[in-house]
C-alpha cells in the first residue's frame, strides 16, 4: 500500500495529466477563437457541434492524418527530438503545480516554484533547435529571436517572482499558498509592480503577441515552425498553450492566492461560496434557453447534454458547502472535500482570467518591433524589477520595524512600489533623451 | 535496489554522452549531448536529495548551453568544422595520462575496506527527517557562515560583467 501511494499514484496523475492536458489545449484554442470572433464582432466557428463545440476534436484529427513533411536537408534527428523537448520539458512543469491542496503529483518539493520555472524554460531548446534543423533562413531568424528574447525577459520574470518569494519565505508551491491564507492577503496586491513585471515577461516569455516576433508572419512565415507540418507542428501548439497554463499558474500560485477563494479568512463574506455553484446553474439555464433555437436534432441533444454537464458540476461544487448546513454532523467528513473541490474551481478561474487577459491582449495591441522589445526588456522591465525588489526588501524591513502584517503591510509596499516605477520610468526618460536619434524612426534592427 | 537501479541509468547516461560530446563532428549535436550528461548528473544530484543544486544545475548549466547554442550557431562554419582534424596528435601522452589516472582510483577503490582510513570513505546514510530543508541549508551557508566570500564573489562578477561590456562597446 506504501509503495502504491509512493510510486503508482503519481504515476497515474501523471499519465492523466499527459492524457488530458492535450484537450484542455484544444478547447483553450477553441476559447481564444470564440473571443477573437466576439471581439471582431463575427461568429467564430459554428460548424462542428453545437457552436462549435467538437471543433477541437476535428482539428487534432485532421493534424493526425495530415502528411508529415520533413525537409531534404534537415538533420533529421534534431527534426524529431525539437518539438519533442518543447511539449516534454512545458508537460514536466505541469508536474510541479499545485491544482489544489491535495491535487500536486510532486509533493512537498522544497525547491517548488524554482522546478516549474527552470524546467519550463528548458522548452526553448525545442525552438532553438527546431528552427536550426529545419535548414531554412526564417525558422533560423524564428529560432534566434525567440531565444534572445526569452534569455531577456526571464531576469525581469525572476526578479518578480523572488519579489512574491520575499513574502512566502519559501519556495514550496503549498507553503506559498498557506502563507498568503495566514497572511490574510494576497502577494499580487503587496507587490503590484512585481505582479505586473510578470505578467508582461510571461507575454513575451509565451511568445504571444504583442510579443510574437519568433513567429510573425508579416516577416518570417511561422518563424522556427515554418517548416514543421502536422502532428509535429501540433506539438509545438500544444507546447505553446501548455505554457501559456504554467505561467498562469505560477502567477495565480505567486500573485493571486492559488486556491484560495477571494477574503478567505473573513467568515462574515463567506457566502462567496455559493457563487462558483450559481455561476456553474446559471450556464446550465441559459444552455437549456438556447436548446430550442438550434437547427438540428442532434445539436439540441447535445446543448441539453452541456446543460446536464453544468449542472452536475454545480451538484459537486455546492455539495461540501451545502452538506453542514443541511446535516450538520456530516460536517467534520466533508471538510477535506471542501478544500479540494471549491480550491480546484478558484484555481481553475483565476488561470482562465488570466489566458482571458493573454487573450485580450493579443487581439487589442498591433505586434512590437524588436528593437522596441529589447528596449523594453532592456530599458525599463529590468532596472523596474531589480529596483522593485530592493525597495521591497526595505518596505518589508520597515513593516517589521513598525509591527505591520498582513493589509497593513500595504502602507510600506505601495509606496515602494510607486518609487520603483518612477525611478525606473525617470531612467527610461534619461535614456531616450541621450540617443534621441536612436529613439525616433525605424532604428537599424540590430538584433536579429 | 530502485534507487541502485536508478543511479546506475543515469551514470551511465552521464557518461555515454560525455564521450559523445567529444567525438560527435557535428558541434550542434554535440552541445545536444552536453545537455544530456548535465541532465543525468542533475538526476544524480536530485537522487542524493540535494534538489536545490539539481535545480540549479538545470537552471544554470544547461540554460548556459543554450548561449552556448546560439553561438555555434552564429559563429561556426559548420561545413568548415566537419572537414577540420577534431583532436590533437597527442595520443601517447594522453594515453598515460589517463592510465596514470585510472590506476588512481583504481587504487583507491582498491584501498576501500583493506586500509583504515585510506580509500572511499564509507558513510551511513542520513536518516531522512533530520536532513535540513534543502535550500534554507544553502541560504544559511550562504548568508551567515560564508557571508564575506560570497560577497567577494558577487562584487568580483559583477566587475566581470561590467568589464565584458565595456571592452564589448569599445568597438563600436
Amino acid at each position: 500500500m506504501e509503495f502504491v501511494k509512493q510510486y503508482w499514484a503519481p504515476l497515474v496523475c501523471g499519465l492523466v495529466i499527459v492524457a488530458v492536458l492535450p484537450l484542455i489545449v484544444g478547447y483553450v484554442v477553441l476559447v481564444e477563437r470564440k473571443i477573437m470572433a466576439d471581439m471582431q464582432a463575427r461568429l467564430g466557428p459554428m460548424r462542428v457541434g453545437p457552436h462549435g463545440l467538437l471543433q477541437p476534436i476535428a482539428d487534432a484529427v485532421k493534424l493526425l492524418i495530415k502528411e508529415d513533411i520533413i525537409p531534404e536537408d534537415a538533420d533529421k534527428l534534431v527534426f524529431w527530438l525539437a518539438p519533442v523537448l518543447s511539449v516534454a520539458a512545458a508537460l514536466l512543469a505541469i508536474a510541479g503545480l499545485a491544482i489544489g491542496p491535495a491535487f500536486q503529483i510532486a509533493k512537498d518539493v522544497n525547491i517548488g516554484i524554482l522546478f516549474v520555472v527552470g524546467v519550463s524554460a528548458m522548452g526553448i531548446f525545442g525552438i532553438v533547435l527546431g528552427g536550426w534543423a529545419s535548414n531554412s533562413h526564417y525558422s533560423l531568424i524564428g529560432a534566434l529571436r525567440s531565444s534572445a528574447q526569452l534569455v531577456s525577459y526571464e531576469t525581469a520574470a525572476g526578479m518578480a517572482l523572488v519579489c512574491g518569494l520575499l513574502f512566502a519565505g519559501t519556495l514550496n508551491i503549498a507553503s506559498i499558498v498557506e502563507a498568503q491564507r495566514t497572511q490574510g492577503i494576497w502577494f499580487g496586491l503587496l507587490a503590484p509592480v512585481a505582479f505586473f513585471t510578470y505578467l508582461v515577461a510571461s507575454i513575451a516569455e509565451t511568445n504571444r503577441a504583442p510579443f510574437d516576433l519568433p513567429e510573425a508572419e508579416s516577416e518570417l512565415v511561422a518563424g522556427y515552425m515554418t517548416e514543421f507540418s502536422g502532428f509535429r507542428w501540433s506539438l509545438y501548439f500544444l507546447a505553446e498553450y501548455t505554457n501559456m497554463i504554467v505561467v498562469a499558474s505560477v502567477a495565480t500560485t505567486l500573485f493571486l492566492g492559488g486556491w484560495l477563494r477571494p477574503f478567505s479568512e473573513t467568515h462574515w463574506l463567506n457566502f462567496i461560496d455559493f457563487l462558483p455553484p450559481l455561476l456553474m446553474i446559471c450556464i446550465g439555464v441559459y444552455c437549456l434557453i438556447r436548446t430550442p433555437k438550434q437547427p438540428a436534432r442532434v445539436q439540441q441533444l447535445f446543448m441539453l447534454a452541456v446543460a446536464g454537464l453544468c449542472f452536475a458540476v454545480a451538484l459537486v461544487l455546492a455539495a461540501p458547502v451545502l452538506v453542514p448546513i443541511i446535516k450538520p454532523s456530516l460536517a467534520a467528513a466533508v471538510k477535506p472535500y471542501y478544500e479540494g473541490i471549491l480550491g480546484g474551481f478558484w484555481f481553475v478561474f483565476k488561470v482562465s482570467a488570466y489566458i482571458y487577459f493573454f487573450m485580450w491582449l493579443r487581439f487589442t495591441l498591433p505586434r512590437y518591433r524588436f528593437d522596441q522589445l529589447m528596449r523594453l526588456g532592456w530599458h525599463f522591465l529590468i532596472p523596474l524589477s531589480i529596483i522593485n525588489v530592493l525597495l521591497i526588501g526595505i518596505a518589508m524591513i520597515a513593516g517589521q520595524y513598525f509591527h505591520l502584517a498582513g493589509w497593513s503591510l500595504l502602507l510600506t509596499t505601495i509606496p515602494a512600489s510607486i518609487i520603483a516605477l518612477i525611478v525606473a520610468l525617470f531612467i527610461l526618460a534619461t535614456e531616450q533623451k541621450s540617443e534621441p536619434q536612436k529613439a525616433s524612426g525605424a532604428a537599424p534592427d540590430s538584433y536579429a | 535496489m530502485l534507487d541502485q537501479v536508478i543511479f546506475y541509468l543515469f551514470a551511465a547516461v552521464a557518461v555515454i554522452s560525455a564521450i559523445l560530446t567529444v567525438t560527435r563532428r557535428n558541434v550542434v549535436h554535440s552541445a545536444i549531448f552536453l545537455i544530456t550528461a548535465l541532465l543525468a548528473t542533475a538526476g544524480i544530484f536530485l537522487q542524493l536529495r540535494a534538489e536545490f543544486l539539481f535545480i540549479v544545475q538545470i537552471i544554470l548549466y544547461v540554460g548556459g548551453i543554450m548561449v552556448l547554442f546560439v553561438f555555434v550557431i552564429m559563429l561556426v562554419n559548420l561545413d568548415v568544422a566537419v572537414r577540420q582534424l577534431q583532436f590533437a596528435r597527442q595520443k601517447w601522452v594522453a594515453l598515460l595520462i589517463s592510465l596514470a589516472l585510472a590506476a588512481q582510483v583504481g587504487l583507491m577503490l582498491w584501498s576501500t575496506g583493506k586500509m583504515p582510513g585510506q580509500g572511499v570513505p564509507v558513510l551511513a546514510a542520513a536518516p531522512v527527517d533530520k536532513l535540513p530543508l534543502n535550500s534554507e541549508a544553502v541560504a544559511k551557508s550562504l548568508f551567515e557562515t560564508y557571508l564575506l566570500p560570497f560577497e567577494i564573489a558577487s562584487v568580483l562578477l559583477l566587475v566581470a560583467m561590467i568589464g565584458a561590456v565595456v571592452m564589448a562597446k569599445k568597438r563600436t
